[in-house]
């Protein structure tokens, strides 16, 4: 089985169970669940504060997820169904890495997007624009030893949707991370840098200001393909440890 | 002779080695070496990066998120298999069928296949511990089939009750929540958890209890208060 990890496995007999303590962002710099603008955020998101859940072994373990959740092919979302998507083609590319700076190696990324028309390939999604049949929307990559992904798709179009009058989308890609431990779960989307559509959309807005940066990726000629695909880099950083003197001792764990 | 209130050794500032325009702007007080104004070039706390802010699934997750296996933390006809269900709620009381949940949680003997967990034989061959679920079909109603998580270490000398821990993500929620299901036939175990006893009443530990049914156990999880149909918001936590 395809391990999350390249840390050994704790010998049996650990007395004294220490556990990894991952850290939290801000709350000043973390997207709320709620945001007044978002109006689908009104019935749904709870209104009670949470309540401090410790971290403990349920928490700070996840799923070990391998190869077999990606099929070849996943990882070029352009040549589907027997022939090629319309669309700018462009390769995705960054590394996954926790807060305090550390890869995250073999870990599942997966991503979902509108096709170059702004149309997802989905039964609520009705809006005039053509479906492409080279294009389901769909990629599944998993980074490699040193927290590393990449992946080949289309531009996503914007697309118009009910929150408010004459709202639109800033195009985007849906990514989803297990990383590893139940607490650095994420999922979100990365935005392509200067998109005029940005200042109207709440769910852009939602992010505190100090932070948007983060959810969008920066043009790199260098690696864009001569005749074939231009490319951007999005790095993405899950919560990561809070140091402990054990972590000196214990470097395997520093990929 | 420029002053020198910055407090540079009076041996360098009397042998001309500190260079005047230092001094002076030391002298007004806005590039002082080694304070903010001046920026020391070291970092005053540990290294962090800024984690990647999270977003809503939106309503089209069924496109990269479904998993032909995903309810399935074990497969059918595993021996002790139960089905966790339950519907989704909004605070109007209305199903949500657009809701992806997403549960964890250790096997019958309370080990985590990871490597922060103890090591030790594992004896559940095919158990994931991990089932995805969308609310789609039926709507607004989950299904994870697995098996009953043991008890886990609290890592204060204790075991907490059997529980799973438990993702939602849907259109209109910016973050995932999260919240656990305990078992309603594990009482004796549920009155010594501590995360049960952290919350206010019974009300509350109520959200987070499954009852038993024919084919195993089934919770409700409510977005919201929806007083005028007698829901009550489920306990959510920040991990």
């Amino acid at each position: 089985m395809t391990g999350t990890t390249s840390r050994p496995p704790r010998p049996e007999s650990d007395s004294a169970l220490i556990l990894p303590r991952y850290l939290q962002e801000d709350p000043s710099r973390r997207t709320p669940v709620a945001f007044p603008d978002y109006r689908s955020t009104g019935l749904r998101a709870p209104l009670r504060t949470p309540v401090d859940l410790p971290q403990r072994l349920t928490e700070v373990t996840s799923p070990v997820l391998g190869e077999d959740r990606v099929r070849p092919g996943d990882n070029d979302l352009t040549l589907r169904l027997g022939g090629e998507a319309q669309g700018q083609r462009i390769i995705v590319f960054g590394r996954v890495l926790d807060s305090g700076g550390r890869p995250v190696p073999n870990a599942l990324v997966e991503v979902w997007q509108a096709n170059a028309a702004g149309r997802y390939r989905h039964v609520v999604d009705n809006w005039p624009a053509p479906l492409d049949p080279h294009f389901d929307g769909l990629g599944r990559v998993m980074t490699d030893s040193l927290g590393r992904y990449e992946f080949t798709t289309i531009k996503p179009g914007a697309y118009p949707w009910g929150n408010h009058h004459n709202a639109w989308r800033p195009a985007h890609i849906h990514f989803s991370l297990f990383g590893q431990a139940f607490t650095q779960r994420l999922v979100t989307q990365m935005y392509f840098p200067g998109d005029p559509l940005f200042w109207q959309d709440p769910i852009f807005n939602a992010i505190p200001p100090s932070a948007r940066h983060r959810a969008i990726a920066t043009f790199e000629l260098d690696r864009t393909q001569d005749n074939w695909a231009l490319a951007y880099q999005w790095d993405i950083v899950l919560r990561g440890r809070e140091q402990t003197p054990f972590e000196t001792d214990d470097d395997g764990d520093v990929a | 002779m420029t002053s020198n209130e910055a407090g540079f050794p009076e041996d360098l500032v009397a042998g001309g080695w500190v260079d005047p325009q230092i001094l002076a702007a030391a002298d007004q007080e806005q590039r002082l070496p080694g304070t903010p104004t001046r920026g020391s070039g070291f970092l005053t706390e540990p290294f962090r990066l800024g984690t990647s802010p999270s977003a809503t699934v939106g309503p089209y997750l069924a496109i990269g998120l479904t998993w032909g296996d995903g309810p399935y933390a074990v497969a059918e006809g595993t021996e002790g298999a139960v089905w966790l269900r339950g519907r989704v709620y909004d605070g109007a009381g209305n199903l949500v069928p657009d809701a992806m949940i997403e549960t964890w949680q250790a096997d019958p003997e309370g080990r985590f296949d990871h490597p922060d967990a103890p090591a030790g034989e594992r004896r559940f061959p095919g158990f994931r511990g991990f089932g995805r679920s969308s609310t789609v079909t039926p709507p607004g109603e989950y299904g994870v089939l697995t098996l009953k998580p043991g008890r886990v270490d609290d890592g204060k000398g204790g075991l907490q009750a059997p529980h799973v821990d438990v993702s939602v993500f849907a259109r209109g929620l910016l973050d995932r929540v999260v919240t656990r299901i305990y078992f309603g036939d594990e009482e004796a175990a549920n009155a010594e958890d501590d995360v049960l006893a952290s919350l206010p009443d019974d009300d509350s530990r109520r959200t987070l209890i499954a009852r038993r049914t024919d084919d195993g156990y089934w919770l409700d999880i409510h977005l919201q208060d929806c007083t005028e149909k007698g829901m009550q918001e489920t306990v959510f936590f920040a991990v």
